[in-house]
Order: C-alpha cells, then structure tokens, then sequence
C-alpha cells in the first residue's frame, strides 16, 4: 500500500505517492490546474499512481492542500500549505528553521521551531507583487518561456530598475525599457530583483535562521533564489522536489 | 470534520435589541416633526451632554457599519469618489457622505443634522469630515479637541479637554435655547456609568470557559452603549443580556459549538463579512472571545462627584488615542484575563490610528505572551479592499498551526 499527497494550487496541481512507512518519495507528477481543481489533482495522482503501475486501490490514505484542496472529494482530510510546506521542507532537508514558499499566487514565509513545528508565518499581502503570477506576467510581457526565464539573467552586471510596487505598474516599466532598448537579459535580471526584494522582506518579519529552504515553482528558477541569496545574506537550500514539498508535506500529515 | 455544523448560537435578547435600535432610530428619523433637535457625533464623543439637552445623538460610523453589514458601502463610497474623494480615505466617511448626498443604505439615510460635534479622541479624519458635513448641511459644528497621551495624561491636557466641554455645554445652551442642568447632567452621568459598567460585566462573562458569547455578538451588542449609553432604555435590555449570558455561563452553553481556541481581535469589525468570518471560526473550533474594539467603551476614570473633568479624562484616554505601549498592554492583559491562545489583527485600511504600529503591536505582544498574531488585511465597509480566498486561507493556516 503507499499514501499520497496532492498539492492543488492556483497554476498547478502536484500529487507525489510514498510508501506507507513515509520514507521516500516514491513518484510524483504535476498538471496545468485550469478551471477544474478536482479534476487535476486526480489527474496529477492519477499520474503518479501509472509510473508506479499502481492504483487508487493501493492507496491507504489521500491527503490534500493548496487552494483546491477541498474540491478533492475523496480525500481522507485537507490542511493548508503552511504546514503542508514546513512538513514537506523538513523532509527535504531536516535541518530547516525558515521555509519561503512562492507559489503561483502568494508567497509566505514561515518560522519553524526546532522540533519543525510553525512558529510563525506570514504571507504575501493582497498583491501579486511577489508571487508566481509576477514572474508569468513579465515572462509574458518579454515573450519568455517560463521555464527558461531564471538562466537568461544570470551574470547580468547591471539589472534594470523595476518597481515591485506592482504587478500592473511593473508590467508598464518593463515595456518601458523594451522600447528603450535595454537587454532583454538585464530587464529579466531586474525582474528577479524586484521578486526578491518583496519575497525578502516577508521573510525578514519571520526572521531568517538557517537552514533556509524555498519551496514551490519559483524555486527552481535560479535567478530569484541567487537574487534572494543576496538579499539575505542566507545561502538557500533548493530541493529537485522543491516544487513538491507541498504535496510531500500532505502525504506526511496522512 | 465539522464545517457544515460550524454556527454561532443565536441570542435570545436580539429581539430586544432589534426592537430598542429600531424605536431609537425611528425617534431620530421622526426628531423634526417632533420638536427635537438632533446632532451628528463621532463614536468617541462625549454623549451624556447631548442628552441633558434632549438632543438626539445619531452616529454616522454606527450607520457606516449598518451600511457594511447589509453590504450597501461601496455604491455610497462610489458617490464620495465620484466627488473626488479619495479611496485613501476612510471608508466611513466616504459611504457617510455618499449618503448624505443620496440618501442611500439600509435605513433611507440619517435624518438631517441641526448640529455637529466632532471629537477627534479617534482620529484626524474626523476633522475634514464634519467640516465637509457642515459645509453639506449648512449647521454649526463644535469640535472637541483631545490632545494624544503618551503614558498618562498630563494636568494641563485634561485642563485643556475639561475647558472645551465647558464651551461644549455653552454651544448646546445657544443652539437649543435651554440652560444647562448641573443636576440632571450629573443624573446623565450616573446612568451611563451604568451603561458602560454594565457592558464591562456582559464582555467579562466570555472569561468563562466555553466563552457564553464572542465577538460577533459583542460587536452587534455594542450599538446601544455607542449610541445611548446614559439613558435608562439601555440599562434595561444591558441587564436583561448580562442575565442571559449569566445563565450560559451556568448551563455551560458556549457561543461556538466545540470551543477549542480562544482568540483575541483587533480593530475594527470587517462588517460585510461578519457572518462569512463568524462561521468560518465556528467551524474552525476558535472562538473570539475578546476584542480591543468593544472594549474601547467600559473605561472606568468617570466619576459622578466631578463628572465634567472626569469625562475629559475619560474621552481623552479612550483606546485609539494613547500610544502603542498602552495599546499593548490593554492586548497582553485582555490575553491573560480571556485565557487567549492567540490573536487576529485586522490590519483596516480606513481606520489609520488603529491599524499603523500594528506590526510592532504584533511583535511586541508575541515577545510578552509567548502568543502568535495573525494579521489580516481588509477594510471595515469597503469589501473592494476585502480578497475572502486569501483571508480564509490565512485563517485556517493559522488556526493549524494553533494546534
């Protein structure tokens, strides 16, 4: 029998399937949530599940979070994805105090005791500055695939100036600096910084302590965690999973 | 889990409460053909006067909530914008000018004002905001002015604020044609002592554990101590619901079914959302037991022997005009006396007094409690400012991590 996690965010929907001694993430699998937030997280399980050659039968518990977690009719219970993600962080790297978490819409960082338990958290306020949704917005903007958007800025000497006021004003300066002719690459390594400068302040007011792990999709792009790197001061941790730990988190706590 | 069954136990004396705001809002609506005069006041002014003239108080913020709670705010914010006020501004304001101007909300608009008396103990907007009422109506405005207290209040200020109620009683004596009665002023005062300690006792009945009532009970409740506190109408139903929760409290009936968390509040209520939130927490197991808001009416400085400075006193150290120290400690000792795990702090767009200094208020109770804050961005009337998704998604993470 194994158990499984399914992390339903605003983007995309994650399911990742351990065994049911909890050690080890055994599959996982991601889907485009769309409209439907039930319907991809089964998908994404549904996913998981075929790689293992295995099927909901074999599954003794289904846990969930991320912001569809309750249309997942079926599953044994929900939690948010601040316990979710701390669950899933500590996994990844045991040795986690400070957990930054940006997701496709909002961004939280979160304080975890030495025993791994929250000790507090805050999250992005009512804003996309901050968030995944910036980082697809300007990706958008500069006719950029997502996936590549971290690598083009990297060695970038002087990145171009953006607001993180706003996701709308930013949009606006960064067609600014394409009409005058700035690199491309500069302007995506001003984007990174803008990013940053919000996701570091939310993690200031929790107080950074190391271990730092970030978690969700903008982990893995590498020009908003070296951004984020200095800005802090802190080395920060990435897990290949860091997408998952969501997901990894809910299969925990099942 | 129990989610679907997460509801607020009903209070029986709401059908009092109906009754006495509906005939006290009717009386002001009907104070003209009457032969009555009636007086626009901010929630933090000294109102005892107004009835030793028989002048009716009406409270635009009291409205403004009403208009919040029945979802009708923003059109009348709209009206204010539309005239160039901005979205900066208070959201009370705004929905009260765009009422004045149309008409508009639940209750057909406030009756118009013969006066208006402003006291700026809550804030600074209050001032632009009577002044632009008064130019609106054409009517007298007398303005209280409270000087901001660090620590206690110095002589000279409570000098200062006891003056101005002096002029205060001279304005009321020009503008009704009566004299001023030293004896039924003091009578007025007795009474609304009363009124407030009265309140003080039902508030106090939530440090039983299950608490018999929460804050969405308390911020309805509150109306008549804003509003008509030192009247007699006030002390009956305040008794008859001091009663009720007493006997809860005996019977072990709890406002939340399966109270698990005891959590204070902070600020302002988000009125459009009151029963979204009410529910939401019920089934959550977390009851809100105490709040800095409702509480902002039980001081305790009046004394009936002097009571024109005592007031001054009083009206001067209300809540919203001491600094974050004081606002602190009020928060640490309503966490000890409450028995809270935790509290909820709106961080309320409109109301600035309340909400700057809030994220060192939060750090400074966490170091002296021990206790976690969740703060919560939303505006008190204006739900443009309000994202549910996300305020919900706060509230069950961190209800969680109470666990």
């Amino acid at each position: 029998m194994y158990v499984a996690g399914v992390d339903i965010g605003s983007l995309t929907a994650k399911a990742v399937v351990l065994g049911e001694d909890r050690r080890a993430v055994l599959s996982r699998a991601l889907v485009y949530t769309r409209w439907d937030a039930a319907a991809a997280g089964w998908a994404a399980l549904g996913e998981a599940l075929a790689d293992l050659g295995a099927a909901r039968s074999d599954l003794a518990r289904v846990v969930s979070t991320g912001y569809g977690r309750r249309k997942l009719d079926g599953s044994d219970a929900n939690f948010t994805e601040i316990v979710c993600h701390a669950r899933g962080a500590r996994f990844l790297e045991p040795a986690t105090r400070t957990v930054v978490d940006v997701g496709g819409q909002d961004s939280k960082a979160m304080a975890l005791g030495p025993d791994g338990k929250v000790a507090d958290f805050v999250m992005n306020e009512k804003c996309a500055a901050g968030t995944g949704r910036f980082l697809e917005v300007m990706a958008h903007a500069l006719g950029v695939d997502l996936a590549e958007f971290g690598a083009l800025a990297v060695g970038v000497a002087d990145p171009a100036r953006i607001s993180s006021t706003c996701t709308v004003f930013a949009e606006s300066e960064v067609v600014s600096h394409v009409a005058s002719g700035r690199p491309r690459a500069e302007i995506v390594a001003g984007i990174h910084e803008a990013i940053a400068a919000r996701v570091a302040s939310l993690a200031r007011r929790v107080g950074v302590r190391d271990a730092v792990m970030m978690t969700g999709g903008v982990a893995l792009n590498v020009g908003v965690v070296g951004a984020l790197e200095r800005m802090l001061g802190h080395s920060i941790a990435v897990h290949p999973d860091a997408q998952f730990a969501g997901a990894i988190g809910a299969a925990l706590l099942s | 889990m129990s989610e679907e069954h997460g509801q607020r136990r009903e209070i029986r004396s709401a059908v009092a409460y109906q009754k006495l705001m509906g005939r006290y809002y009717a009386g002001a609506k009907s104070a003209g053909k009457d032969g009555r005069k009636v007086a626009w006041i901010t929630s933090g002014g000294p109102v005892e006067l107004l009835h030793c003239f028989d002048v009716i108080p009406v409270y635009p913020e009291n409205h403004g909530a009403m208009c919040g709670a029945t979802r009708m705010s923003v059109p009348l914010c709209e009206v204010a914008e539309e005239r160039g006020f901005s979205r900066d501004l208070c959201s009370y304001a705004r929905g009260d000018i765009g009422s004045a101007i149309t008409k508009g909300g639940p209750i057909g608009g406030l009756p118009r004002p013969d006066m208006l008396i402003c006291c700026t103990n809550i804030c600074g907007t209050v001032l632009k905001w009577y002044e632009e009422l008064s130019r609106l109506f054409g009517c007298p405005l007398f303005i209280l002015d409270t000087p901001f207290v660090r620590g206690t209040s110095s002589e000279h200020a409570i000098a200062y604020v006891e003056e101005q109620m002096r002029e205060y009683v001279a304005f009321l004596e020009t503008h009704t044609g009566k004299r001023f009665d030293e004896a039924l002023f003091e009578e007025v005062a007795a009474k609304s002592i009363r009124s407030i300690s009265l309140w003080r006792e039902i508030l106090a009945c939530s440090e039983h554990r299950p608490a018999p009532m929460n804050c969405f009970d308390a911020f309805i409740h509150m109306a008549p101590v804003v509003t008509l506190r030192g009247t007699d109408e006030i002390n009956v139903y305040y008794e008859q619901l001091l009663a009720e929760m007493r006997e809860r409290v005996q019977a072990g009936i709890s406002a939340v079914p399966e109270e698990r968390h005891r959590l204070l509040w902070d600020n302002i209520p988000i009125w459009y959302e009151m029963s979204a939130l009410s529910g939401l927490l019920a089934s959550l197991g977390a009851c809100l037991v105490a709040d800095t808001y409702t509480s902002a009416w039980t001081f305790e400085q009046v004394d009936v022997a002097d009571p024109m400075r005592t007031f001054a006193l009083a009206y001067t150290e209300i809540f919203l005009n001491v600094n974050l120290e004081r606002m602190v400690d009020k928060a640490v000792a309503l966490a000890e006396r409450y028995s809270a795990g935790g509290m909820i702090m709106h961080s309320n767009r409109s109301c600035k007094p309340y909400s700057l200094g809030q994220y060192d208020n939060a750090k400074a109770f966490t170091r002296r409690t021990g206790l976690p804050v969740l703060i919560l961005e939303a505006d008190h009337t204006d739900s443009r400012q309000y994202g549910r998704a996300q305020a919900e998604e706060r509230i069950r993470a961190f209800v969680e991590t109470l666990v």
